[in-house]
């Protein structure tokens, strides 16, 4: 089979589902002629016309706006937001309509819209380009929220995300995008949305992260493993809904759970992971559920002191200590 | 220069044909029958917060009847004449205003997007929604309106630019009615007419006097007409005044004279048009009993299926989030069905 990147995984998934349903349309700033920052829609708009896959003004609340209209009048909108801390201008447009349309109007109006954004640290951005507001979005009614690892995943669960009626929020690591390569399958394929991941096995301890942080936490559970402590990797892979029997099953199993997100740790997802866990398996813990997350702080755009912010294996590896040792 | 306010009341002028004037006209009685039982409805305890539209009947229903029943409108929270003009039935509108949830649900066959609280957001979205009947070969018009205080939101200017840069098939109705609830007009910009902003964007921009029923009517038609034929947006700025309060919370005597309001109840669009009709032998007192006693007969018959609406159920908090309930609804859902909390189920 191919191995592919990302970028390529993603952009197979739009130029498949752009060639199957003539309603998808591939839109933000400068998705077009340049292909997007990232040269994820690269050669798309050339295949398909400027009809459906185009430019738009440079306006966030614009480009979520007019998905939203598209989509009441019966398109599949697929809108690029360039960063996901560019989402913050466009929060209105998710917060009171793009979430609420379908119990506006108690089932009238669904948006089956699709919102493509990275995010994420790990590769030197300037500031706000490193942001991971996923919690903001998991904290909004109405809208889902899926953060594929691998390229091979992404092909396919962005290929359900179109499919899906309810409007999904996609977030694609930065540091994935040519980092991550995986062999990916030819042709049409989709992932189920909703269900988590066990990547690893292991009794003595479960991480349990997403993203950009499955790699990190793969990295720590290999050393680990090296050491003689064999730990479980989940990769939760959809936020909303959360596939909360996976991750409880996961965690009753080994009694210890660590969660990894590089957002800022306060509010974060994680702190709803552990909180969860606490609910459905405190019977089970041996320790307290511990996080690794990013600082009480905005990310830092400066490169040198960026890798600290970021979660690492090391500081994994340091609370999987913590834990073993409670 | 100041623009041209297009006007025909006051010059005496009737360009429409008969019917089309007795249509418009009936369709602002109707609407005036409607917002004044609305405030009777809300001040009885059986209507949550309203906000009426009293003296923006001209405004309103002179877009709506521009329209084809293909075309969409786009509302805000003050645009109750405009869903009753594009055939939204009372008991509808009454359960909205009593945020009952079959209220919420618009008819299927009524091509109007549900009116929301957050202000010119729907700008950008009208213009998506005109962009899809272009894709699906529908060639519909979207209407969308907005008061002239939204105009100094963000998305107003996104939404300006996007259509414009798109070419898509909207009028912009901005129903300039001098005040964002106590604000008025000249702290909220400092350009007069709001239709100066269009060249900016590159689309015409239109001042109507917004009382004058025929002036809505005609530049409305012009504008839709425009859109159809794939020539792009319109802003049009109807000059009207909001007779009543923002909503039944406010108190306009705290920000507005009685001489302004009165002066501008000598301008109601549904005195100037009846006078107009009255002139031509077209209207009378004996007319408007008739009209009077049927509009009262449709709202009671319309008030009683409202009143028949059962029941909210509890569960129906969480239907709807999403297409196919998640675990977290069903949860809820079965809880709230069982008459629990989901803390009580676990």
């Amino acid at each position: 089979m191919r191995v592919l990147n990302m970028v390529q995984a993603i952009n197979e998934a739009l130029d498949l589902a752009l060639a199957r349903d003539e309603r998808v349309l591939v839109f933000g700033e400068d998705v077009g002629r340049l292909g997007g920052v990232f040269r994820v829609t690269e050669g798309l708009q050339a295949k398909y016309g400027e009809g459906r896959v185009f430019d738009t003004p440079l306006a966030e609340s614009g480009i979520l706006g007019l998905a939203i209209g598209l989509a009441m009048g019966g398109m599949r909108p697929v809108a690029e937001i360039q960063f996901a801390g560019f989402l913050y201008p466009a929060l209105d447009q998710i917060l009171s309509h793009l979430g609420r349309w379908r119990h506006r109007s108690r089932g009238r109006v669904g948006l089956p819209v699709v919102v493509r954004a990275p995010y994420g640290g790990g590769v030197h951005t300037p500031e706000q380009h490193a942001d991971s507001p996923e919690a903001l979005l998991a904290h909004t009614p109405g809208v889902k929220v899926v953060i594929p690892s691998s390229p091979d995943r992404a092909k396919g669960l962005l290929l359900s995300a179109i499919e899906d009626e309810d409007p999904v929020f996609f977030l694609e690591a930065i540091k994935l995008y040519r980092g991550a390569r995986a062999e990916v399958p030819e042709g049409y394929y989709t992932l189920p949305l909703g269900k988590a991941r066990v990547l690893k096995e292991g009794k003595a301890a479960t991480l349990i992260g997403y993203g950009g942080m499955v790699e990190v936490m793969l990295e720590a559970a290999e050393v680990a493993r090296k050491e003689g402590v064999e730990v479980m990797v989940v990769d939760l892979e959809t936020l909303v809904p959360l596939d909360e029997e996976t991750l409880l099953e996961a965690v009753r199993e080994t009694g210890r759970a660590i969660v990894v997100y590089e957002a800022m740790r306060t509010g974060g997802f994680g702190a709803e992971i552990a909180a969860r866990i606490a609910e459905g398996a405190i019977d089970y813990l041996q320790a307290p559920v511990l996080r690794v997350a990013g600082y009480d702080a905005p990310y830092p755009p400066f490169s040198a002191i960026e890798h600290l912010y970021r979660p690492n294996a090391r500081r994994v590896l340091a609370a999987l200590r913590k834990a073993l040792t409670y | 220069m100041k623009p041209k306010v297009v006007q025909y009341l006051e010059e005496g002028e009737f360009p429409l044909a008969e019917e089309e004037a007795l249509r418009l006209y009936r369709a602002m009685r109707r609407a005036r029958f409607f917002d004044e039982k609305a405030l009777t409805l809300q001040r009885q305890g059986r209507l949550g917060v309203y906000a009426p539209f009293m003296g923006q009947e001209a405004a309103q229903v002179g877009v709506a009847l521009a329209l084809e029943a293909k075309d969409w409108v786009v509302p805000s929270y003050r645009e109750s004449a405009l869903l009753l003009a594009r055939g939204l039935p009372i008991h509808t509108l009454i359960l909205y205003w009593r945020a009952h949830p079959a209220g919420w649900r618009f008819p299927e066959g009524v091509r109007a997007v549900n009116p929301y609280i957050p202000i010119a957001t729907q700008i950008p979205q009208a213009v998506g929604l005109a962009l899809a009947g272009r894709y699906r070969g529908e060639n519909w018009v979207v209407a969308t309106s907005i008061g002239d205080g939204g105009t100094s939101e963000g998305d107003f200017h996104e939404g300006l630019n996007f259509a414009a840069v798109f070419g898509a098939p909207v009028v912009f109705l901005v129903q300039n009615n001098g005040y964002a609830i106590s604000v008025p007009r000249s702290k909220q910009m400092r350009v007069d007419y709001i239709a100066r902003r269009a060249e900016g964007y590159g689309m015409p921009g239109v001042v109507v006097d917004g009382n004058d029923a025929f002036a809505v009517y005609l530049e409305a038609k012009k504008a839709v007409e425009r859109a159809r034929k794939g020539e792009g947006p319109t802003l049009l700025e109807a000059l009207t005044y909001r007779l009543a309060p923002h909503t039944t919370s406010d108190d306009p005597s705290r920000y507005r004279s009685k001489e302004e309001e009165e002066a501008w109840r000598a301008k109601d669009p549904i005195l100037r048009l009846r006078k107009a009709l009255e002139g031509r032998g077209l209207w009378d007192e004996e007319a408007e009993r008739a009209l009077l006693l049927e509009l009262e007969e449709e709202f009671q018959r319309e008030l009683a299926l409202a009143d028949e609406a059962p029941e909210p159920r509890p569960e129906e908090i969480v239907e709807h989030v999403y297409k196919e309930m998640g675990p977290d609804q069903k949860r809820a859902w079965e809880a709230l069905r069982r008459g629990l909390h989901v803390e009580e189920v676990g």
